[in-house]
């Protein structure tokens, strides 16, 4: 491919979408989203927005780890961070959601980069044991700091607001997850086409050519754990309005890795990839149990046995997919795309 | 600094680096002239990569100095003597190989560029325009120069060796380099990717206004090219001046070739050269 007229080509070559077949999609994507809601039952647009608070929080998950190479064991703790912040806010003051949940996001980007500061020393296992540690701490505090936190209780919410138009319900929470998710899954998605998600990448690839080239580690470390955990506090924020309660056990270990788990499924260092990943991580439990609750008919033993194969099941397929697919879902898709482009012609 | 009419833009002085009791450099002096190749050479485990190493900022000599444009920069970390335009490769590459061609390219160009967190999640007006603007450059540039047009989009992981090696240069060349550091850039290539190379070398020098630093192996191209060469061994520089100076200097042949006999040395040596 040699680019004859460079300034309009290079636009063309450095778009989002370099196809219009592309642009299509997407638009027919967003009128999906837009439509689902009105034709999707209570408990399907339940599971939507519990999918749309994975997507964000794997997509800044996926950006620390996946894309700048620094493991973290504590989105649960940072994804706490932001629904204690929103809980708080909505119990003493009169904030607008989209305020409440900025205030989540920096506060978490905060503590993710005091957090993060280790990370110019330790690596890998060792980074993943800090992060853990930090979590725990915060897991503490939010058992303890009672004046604030509620303790054991947890605080409960208020619905979220904006001019005086109330959140109550899982539709009208729904056109707030999803619309905030799109968003911030392209502002993830530009960062990679900057300087700034190069730097990621290229500490993650190698740190000391990244510092050759004049990249400061420290400084773009401790981006990405900002960057990351705003992500984790907005998404932690969406988790506390949408439940209307949080408590420490909202935010359990579990869940940290219930995170690392759904990058890895869907793709390390691929935005499609964390999307993917967090889909597939929420809606295979509930596809599981609804088999279950389908076959007991039948077998009025299968609660017995499934509930435990479950986990199996799941353990499983993320098992699978690292030995058989380390880029994951993202990596799946892609090469039907390709058979697709192709077709009919034979690859 | 100038002294007898030469400027000279980078300098070693009495650097002294060693590894636990094992010294790597021994009061290490030398400098390299503004504009001109600068060629370091000598036997494996010589110390030339731990020079590079101290140049670059990785390693902190014990003793001694390392001057840019007669300043001394020893106290800089990495980063900033990249933005003073100290740019390398490395002898066992060191691109990012889950990246595209492209890409790694552009992180070259990263010092030059301003984007920040806000305006990189926006996309938009100058960050897109910044994107585009270092696009246009390194296509213009250092793409068609390098002859690699045809590989931008590929991940750097598929290439071939002597293709990295280039794009490892392309990348130090976004870098809009004052002085390209080169640890052995036609390592392990055939002796057609060698020509390409020293011709690309020569350009560079030429046509961009840029002092090369290099260590090689390959005394045909050494001779070739080189304005000036420094010969170090065990640490030490044993000899320096012209090519020519240097491959006659007795020192020069025994630190190369051991304790033989300097007559048949010094004449494989010429002979080497007379192949080129
Ligand atoms: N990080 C390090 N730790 C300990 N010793 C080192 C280190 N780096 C280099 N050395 C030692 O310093 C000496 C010089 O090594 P260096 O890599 O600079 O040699 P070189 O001249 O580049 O050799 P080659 O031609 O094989 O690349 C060697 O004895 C090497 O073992
Ligand atoms: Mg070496």
């Amino acid at each position: 491919m040699r680019i004859g007229d460079a300034k309009q080509t290079y636009v063309a070559d450095e778009a989002l979408w370099t196809s219009s077949t592309q642009q299509i999609w997407f638009g027919l994507l967003l009128l999906a989203l837009l439509v689902f809601p009105f034709i999707a039952n209570s408990y399907l647009l339940y599971l939507a927005c519990l999918v749309g608070i994975a997507v964000i929080s794997a997509t800044g998950l996926n950006i620390l780890t996946g894309f700048t190479g620094l493991i973290s064991l504590g989105q649960a703790g940072f994804m706490g961070v932001g629904g204690y912040t929103v809980a708080w806010l909505s119990l003493h003051t009169a904030v607008p959601f989209p305020l409440a949940l900025l205030a989540a996001g920096l506060l978490t980007a905060a503590v993710g980069v005091i957090v993060g500061l280790p990370s110019l020393r330790v690596k890998g296992l060792y980074l993943a044991i800090a992060t853990l540690a930090a979590s725990v701490f915060l897991h503490f505090i939010f058992s303890e700091w009672t004046s604030v936190t509620g303790g054991m209780a947890g605080l409960s919410l208020r619905p979220a607001q904006l001019l005086g138009f109330s959140f109550h319900n899982d539709f009208r929470m729904y056109f707030m997850i999803m619309p905030l998710a799109v968003i911030m899954l392209l502002a993830a998605r530009n960062v990679f086409r900057t300087r700034v998600g190069r730097a990621f990448i290229a500490i993650r690839d190698r740190d000391i050519s990244a510092e050759v080239l004049g990249i400061p580690l420290l400084k773009y470390k401790l981006l990405s754990f900002g960057l990351s955990s705003f992500y984790a506090g907005v998404a932690g924020g969406l988790f506390a309005y949408f439940f209307r309660v949080v408590t420490p056990e909202s935010f359990p270990l579990a869940m940290s890795i219930f995170y690392l788990a759904a990058i890895i499924v869907g793709g390390m260092g691929s935005i499609l990839g964390g999307v993917l990943g967090a889909v597939f991580m929420t809606l295979v439990p509930e596809g599981l149990k609804l088999l279950t609750a389908a076959v007991t008919p039948f077998y009025p033993q299968a609660p017995v046995f499934m509930s435990p194969l479950l986990g199996v099941v799941f353990g499983v397929l993320i098992v699978g997919f690292l030995l058989f697919e380390p880029n994951g879902l993202a990596e799946i898709w892609r090469r039907i795309r390709r058979f697709f482009h192709l077709w009919p012609f034979r690859t | 600094m100038n002294v007898g009419g030469a400027v000279y833009i980078l300098e070693a002085v009495n650097v002294h680096l060693a590894f636990g009791g094992v010294a790597a450099l021994r009061d290490v002096s030398f400098a390299v002239p503004e504009g001109s190749i600068t060629t370091v050479i000598g036997p494996n485990g010589a110390g030339k990569t731990s020079l590079f190493n101290c140049i670059s900022g990785f390693y902190r000599p014990q003793q001694g100095s390392i001057r840019f444009r007669g300043e001394d920069i020893s106290r800089l970390k990495p980063p900033a003597r990249a933005a003073l335009g100290l740019a390398r490769t490395f002898q066992n590459i060191a691109l990012f190989r889950g990246m595209t061609v492209l890409d790694n390219i552009k992180l070259g160009a990263h010092v030059h560029l301003k984007t920040g967190l806000l305006g990189a999640l926006a996309y938009f007006g100058p960050a897109r325009r910044e994107e585009m603007a270092v696009r246009e450059e390194i296509e213009r540039r250092i793409i068609d120069f390098l002859e690699i047009d045809h590989i931008r989009r590929q991940p750097v992981a598929n290439l071939p060796y002597g293709l990295q090696k280039r794009v490892e240069l392309a990348r130090a060349l976004a870098m809009r380099p004052t002085v390209l550091m080169l640890d052995e850039p036609v390592a392990g290539m055939n002796r057609e990717e060698k020509e390409d190379m020293a011709r690309f070398i020569l350009d560079i020098k030429d046509e961009w206004d840029v002092t090369v630093l290099m260590v090689e192996h390959d005394m045909n191209m050494v001779m070739d090219i080189s304005d000036h060469v420094v010969v170090l061994n065990f640490g030490q520089v044993i000899a320096s001046g012209e090519p020519s100076q240097v491959q006659q200097d007795p020192a020069v042949i025994q630190a190369y070739l051991g304790d033989g006999d300097v007559e048949t040395l010094r004449r494989r040596l010429n002979l080497k050269t007379e192949a080129a």
